[in-house]
């Protein structure tokens, strides 16, 4: 289903990067990053004894176009980011916290084999091959805005399918009331786990209802392919009237439980990072919520409660003080 | 004195590094995805560098004995206002658009904010009485004025460990190089006075 087809019906785009950009972008990463090595120390003697083995594991990557994606009335019209833009600027705290070393650091990340293990309070505990468990729905195309807590915002056509999917498969056990989504832990691989800036494993939540809406997503794919290691590969989530950190990236684990989940930034900074941590641009504990900057534009515009999804998201929260509950 | 010239002339394009790589990327198109992000970053780290390398002459010079390096310390305080005042600029303008009270909401809410606002005000009355003219007239004044780098170069490093979500580590280390160079200047000023309460004693027992 998903790998290397000629098939060229699917990107809908016109705001893909030119190959061409984007791979000499890549060519200049990897010296960059031979470079960084050297730097740091780090896979300077591999690369000096066998030149180009960092780069011989990467046909474990699946790449390539994802076959059979359907368009979605929930995707937004508006203007999508460039895959280039969308590619280079991550913050993925694995690898490092400058958002622009991940496409470089996760370049050689191994996505197979690669297992999700499904526990907790459900009736169908399972540990699942990746291939299999993204056959669990058809893929959708879902063009989301994307809001940081930092203060910016990209619009990305991510390809997934909606959680719910799972939830029906694992059939919850009635005391279940949230999923916890546990990320990869594996210093070898991912080098900013070698610092403790957060509590790894990188943990996220959702409340159940949050889950079972149709917007919130399984991700693993973007503009028509294969995601990039740097976004989350094999396997994200994406919860677009969230701030972005509520989306967690390389998730191994999926447990149902009745009791709230701690999550990593919630145990790092509990002052700002709320469970909820709905997009919110009356309440800002760390900074300015009120404006972003759309990436690519110059002038900031308003932020959106919900981050422009309210009509969809907000009955899910009646009754919460959501000054309260950030 | 036509040495020491030269060698300011020298120095000062050399501080200007840091700016003009920012010129160059942002003409290149090399800044990323986020241009502006890029540049409040740059010129907030050097303006806290800046302020860290003035500070940091006093105890060179007293250490190594190389008392010319003095003549530096002005200009690179300067350039740590320099920067903070394009570090600030960027603040107000590209991501205010001078909205005055957005500004002072954060100023007065966003205690990262105080207090780097904070450090950036004290920078001024130095730059002001920086001059020869000022120097002249303010006498003693003068050095207590411009002890007011303490608090300033404080502000800013904890305005950067403030800030960041979660790794501290850039943050820390500043504000260890800081501790090292203020730790200096406080023994400095208290040698002398254990040195006397050590001699006192003695002399009543004579």
């Amino acid at each position: 289903m998903l790998v290397r087809s000629k098939d060229s019906s699917f990107i809908p785009s016109s705001e893909i990067t030119p190959k061409s950009l984007y791979v000499n972008r890549r060519e200049f990463l990897r010296s960059a990053g031979i470079a960084g090595a050297v730097a740091a120390g780090t896979g300077l003697l591999s690369e000096l004894v066998f030149p180009g083995s960092a780069n011989a594991a990467s046909d474990s990557t699946p790449t390539g176009k994802i076959d059979g994606v359907r368009k979605s009335p929930l995707s937004t019209s508006e203007k999508q980011n460039s895959l280039k833009d969308i590619s280079n600027y991550n913050n993925y705290y694995e690898f490092s916290t400058d958002k622009y070393e991940p496409a470089n650091l996760a370049k050689n990340f191994k996505t197979r084999p690669w297992k999700i293990t499904v526990d907790g309070a459900v009736k169908k505990k399972k540990t699942w091959d990746i291939d299999e468990f993204l056959k669990l729905a058809p893929p959708e195309e879902r063009i989301y805005r994307h809001r940081c807590v930092e203060g910016w915002s990209m619009v990305m056509p991510w390809i997934g399918f909606p959680i719910s999917a799972l939830i029906q498969q694992a059939d919850p056990l009635p005391k279940a009331k949230y999923l916890e989504f546990t990320s990869l832990v594996d210093m070898q691989q991912m080098p900013g786990q070698r610092v403790r800036v957060l509590d790894w494993p990188y943990t996220e939540g959702l409340r159940m209802d949050e889950a079972m809406h149709p917007l919130a997503i399984f991700s693993f794919g973007l503009y028509g392919e294969i995601l990039p290691n740097q976004n989350g590969a094999p396997l994200r989530i994406n919860v677009p009237w969230k701030y972005g950190f509520k989306s967690a990236k390389g998730i191994v684990r999926i447990t149902f439980t009745d009791n709230q989940p701690a999550t990593a930034w919630d145990k790092a900074a509990p002052s700002i990072y709320g469970f909820y941590s709905n997009v919110n641009p009356n309440v800002a504990p760390w900074r300015d919520q009120s404006t972003e900057r759309r990436l690519g534009e110059f002038l900031k515009r308003p932020t959106l409660m919900f981050n422009g999804y309210g009509d969809q998201v907000a009955s899910l929260y009646n009754g919460m003080d959501l000054k309260k509950n950030y | 004195m036509k040495a020491i010239g030269w060698s300011k002339l020298a120095v000062f394009p050399v501080c200007l590094i840091p700016l003009a790589y920012l010129g160059l990327a942002a003409y290149q198109g090399n800044l990323g995805a986020n241009p502006l992000e890029v540049i409040t970053h740059t010129t907030g780290d050097w303006t806290i560098r800046f302020l860290l390398i003035t500070l940091s002459i006093t105890p060179l010079r007293q250490v190594s004995k190389q008392y010319w390096l003095i003549q530096y310390r002005r200009m690179l305080g300067l350039f740590a206002f320099f920067y903070g005042t394009l570090h600030l600029t960027t603040y107000l303008w590209f991501d205010k658009f001078f909205r005055w009270h957005a500004i002072l909401d954060d100023v007065g809410q966003r205690k990262f904010i105080t207090v780097g606002f904070l450090g950036f005000v004290l920078m001024i009355p130095l730059a002001i009485t920086s001059t020869r003219g000022m120097i002249r007239r303010l006498g003693k004044r003068w050095t207590a004025i411009h002890r007011l780098i303490y608090v300033s170069a404080t502000a800013g490093v904890i305005h950067y460990y403030w800030l960041v979500k979660a790794d501290h580590r850039l943050p820390l280390t500043y504000g260890a190089i800081l501790l090292v160079l203020l730790a200096y200047r406080l023994a400095k000023w208290a040698a002398p006075k254990f040195a006397a309460a050590r001699v006192a004693p003695a002399s009543r027992n004579a």
